[in-house]
């Protein structure tokens, strides 16, 4: 689960780290009373996930609570313009109304997870204020990592060392081992998969503050705080996730795709082997779908019915290779999908093997359909069903 | 010879009385593995079905039963508790298969076992044909041979198994390493067993999008393994950046853990990449019969 900036600010001012002064509105009126009450410079933020607020003109200065409502106006009048990674773009449903900060530099600060090392990496830049990635690719050797060791945990030396080998200005020096242990406590109290800080600002007159926020928490760890539940209902809903719950399957398990070939299989890396083989057979896929282990009937009609009602697939693939997911409760549960579905039909290929397969097999020739041998037999057939 | 497991490891089960635990304890003891006992707290002193002993702590199921080896069903709050259980009783592998662990704790637990390897978590687990099996694949798809392969999905191991086997290509060991980001073995952590297995004659690598675990792999065999068969295959070239598919390890993110990226690290290797599963086999024989 990704946070707003407004989220991530309040758990950086638990953890003690320094945020601006700021104001969370839900629309331009709200902006406008609240700079009425605090007059002053304000800065307005669009609260979303997506990057390139500034690019999008998504940030406003206000020196008023005229400007300030103007501003919001403007922010929340159209979405996020959209990306490769969000292709619909992205409401903006709130704003931040911040201190304007009267910044001397801007550094770069983050902690997350490198999966090579297994072990947490801190990341620090003198260059802060653009994307990290940015950096790497421009200023490579300004990049300064610490692995930490999980059995030490932090200790300050890590922030001294840090601050100096980024050759961070030294008015971050006094304040930065204080920041990276906060961080660091964030990281593992929340469970987050990534915390970054950017830009961490430094002030005219000498503060160190979190200017942004950027944290990413672990979905498997959001059990042990329940207090976030609230948050996530506050979230713009990713519509593939919303579908794939109401299902009743994995939020990771269902992804959308503009094609016409709908495919259905058990097990994460078979459901991608088979979104590959469609390609590969010259079709375009409709979605990706696990169906998790341990398929019943109820939860294959679903499925079904997921992929018709919400994509553009005129044919559905279903390859199912039985390791503990037992063929005839497969077949089964298609029979019965396609007996009782109120939804749309769309011809079957039925790619069946493993445990009880024979049984599978029969249950699906009783009722009329005929099951393929193979992933790619199956593949070609629901191509060629698809392009009639 | 294999890896990891043979007929002689002595296997014991955390959650061996849950509904997973039970149904798979009888599968595994039907497969041939050596199956010693297993541990539910507060059910010690009971007996499974097989008649295996339950114990309480893991420490007691070793002490009673010289157990090395370990395979836990646990539900995910309980997974790291459990596995350094098993590391504080002395066992040396661990397979554990829950899924939704949370990344966290897994940190914690690799940078704290030293001395027990963990495979998963999130993992099918391994077997070595005609030997053993420990975890939750379907036995009757393997059969005893030179083919050494590991993968980071469940289903679709299976699956290029199921071809091998068709093919009359046998395998020493499968180890399916995972699908989260954090794992206790990696692939090149499973290259470095095989390769001082003297039945192993080949390896096929079932690696998928996200991570670099595929780029490591293929430095690996160029610098270690030049002379062995290596097939691999990259499944979810067809994924969008940013949404992870199923696996959480399975995402592209900021251009890391692209297909382009591991196949071609896998080309520089010599490693030929099958663009579907059913070309392995023919990959990996006429490797094979070129060496042979």
């Amino acid at each position: 689960m990704n946070l707003l900036e407004h989220q991530g600010k309040e758990l950086f001012k638990r953890a003690g780290i320094a945020v601006p002064r700021a104001h969370h509105a839900a629309d331009p009126e709200a902006v406008e009373r609240f700079i009425e009450s605090a007059p002053g410079d304000w800065v307005v933020k669009a609260q979303v996930l997506m990057g390139g607020r500034g690019k999008a003109g998504k940030i406003k200065m206000a020196g008023s609570a005229s400007e300030g409502r103007s501003a919001a106006q403007e922010i929340m009048a159209t979405p996020m313009p959209p990306n490769r990674q969000n292709p619909q773009g992205e409401p903006i449903n709130s704003v931040l109304v911040e201190e304007r900060l009267a910044i001397a530099k801007e550094a770069y600060c983050a902690i997350t997870i490198d999966r090579t090392a297994r072990k947490p990496v801190f990341v620090v830049s003198r260059f802060g204020g653009m994307d990290i990635e940015e950096v790497a690719e421009r200023h490579p050797e300004s990049i300064a990592k610490f692995y930490v060791d999980t059995a030490t945990g932090y200790s300050p030396f890590i922030g001294r060392e840090l601050a100096f080998r980024a050759e961070l200005d030294p008015g971050y020096r006094r304040q930065f081992p204080a920041i990276a242990a906060s961080l660091y406590d964030l990281f593992f109290d929340y469970g987050a998969k990534l915390v970054e800080i950017n830009p961490l600002a430094l002030t005219t007159d000498g503060r160190v503050i979190a200017s942004d926020a950027k944290v990413e928490l672990d979905d498997d760890a959001l059990f042990r705080n329940p207090e976030f539940d609230e948050w996530r209902k506050s979230l713009p809903l990713d519509v593939d996730e919303m579908f794939a719950a109401q299902a009743g399957v994995g939020i990771r398990n269902f992804r959308r795709f503009p094609g016409n070939v709908g495919t259905m299989a058990n097990g994460a890396g078979l459901a991608m082997a088979t979104m590959d083989a469609v390609a590969n057979a010259g079709g375009a896929i409709a979605n990706f779908l696990d169906v998790g282990g341990g398929a019943n009937a109820q939860r294959v009609r679903s499925c079904y019915e997921l992929v018709v009602n919400n994509t553009g697939a005129t044919v559905f693939f279903i390859n199912i290779f039985g390791g503990i997911t037992r063929g005839d409760e497969v077949a089964r549960g298609v029979v019965e999908a396609m007996a009782q579905t109120t939804s749309r039909k769309i011809p079957l290929v039925i790619r069946l093997t493993g445990t009880n397969e024979e049984e599978g097999r029969r249950i699906l020739a009783d009722a009329g359909m005929k099951p393929v041998e193979t992933m790619d037999q199956g593949a070609r057939e629901a191509v060629r069903l698809a392009s009639r | 010879m294999s890896i990891f497991l043979d007929k002689n490891s002595k296997v014991i089960v955390q959650g061996i009385t849950g509904s997973e635990g039970s149904y798979h304890t009888e599968r595994m003891v039907k497969y041939g593995t050596n199956i010693v006992g297993g541990v539910t707290p507060g059910k010690g002193g009971q007996k499974t079905p097989q008649g295996l002993p339950v114990f309480d702590t893991v420490k007691e199921a070793v002490d009673a039963t010289g157990a090395t080896h370990t395979c836990i069903f646990v539900p995910p709050p309980f997974a790291a508790d459990a596995l350094y259980e098993a590391h504080d009783a002395g066992i040396t592998l661990a397979v554990c298969i829950t899924e939704g662990v949370p990344v966290h704790d897994m940190l914690r637990v690799v940078g704290t076992t030293g001395g027990m390897r963990i495979i998963g978590p999130n993992c099918p687990g391994l077997v070595s044909p005609g030997k053993a099996l420990v975890g939750i694949m379907p036995g009757h798809v393997f059969k005893e041979g030179p083919v050494g392969l590991m993968s980071r999905s469940g289903t679709l191991t299976y699956e290029v198994v199921d071809l091998l086997t068709r093919a009359g290509l046998g395998q020493s060991t499968c180890v399916g390493v995972g699908g989260d980001p954090i794992i206790g073995t990696t692939f090149v952590e499973c290259l470095r067993e095989f390769k001082n297995d003297p039945q192993t004659k080949a390896l096929v690598i079932c690696g998928e999008i996200g991570g670099s675990d595929e780029e490591d792999a293929a430095a690996f065999v160029a610098e270690h393994l030049p002379e062995l068969p290596v097939v691999a295959f990259i499944g979810g070239r067809n994924a969008p950046p940013g949404k992870s598919l199923g696996h959480a390890g399975a995402i592209i993110s900021g251009g890391f853990g692209t297909p382009e990226s591991k196949i071609a690290a896998f080309i520089s290797a010599g490693v030929p990449v099958a663009e579907r599963p059913s070309e392995i086999p023919q990959l990996v024989a006429d490797r094979l019969a070129v060496r042979a």
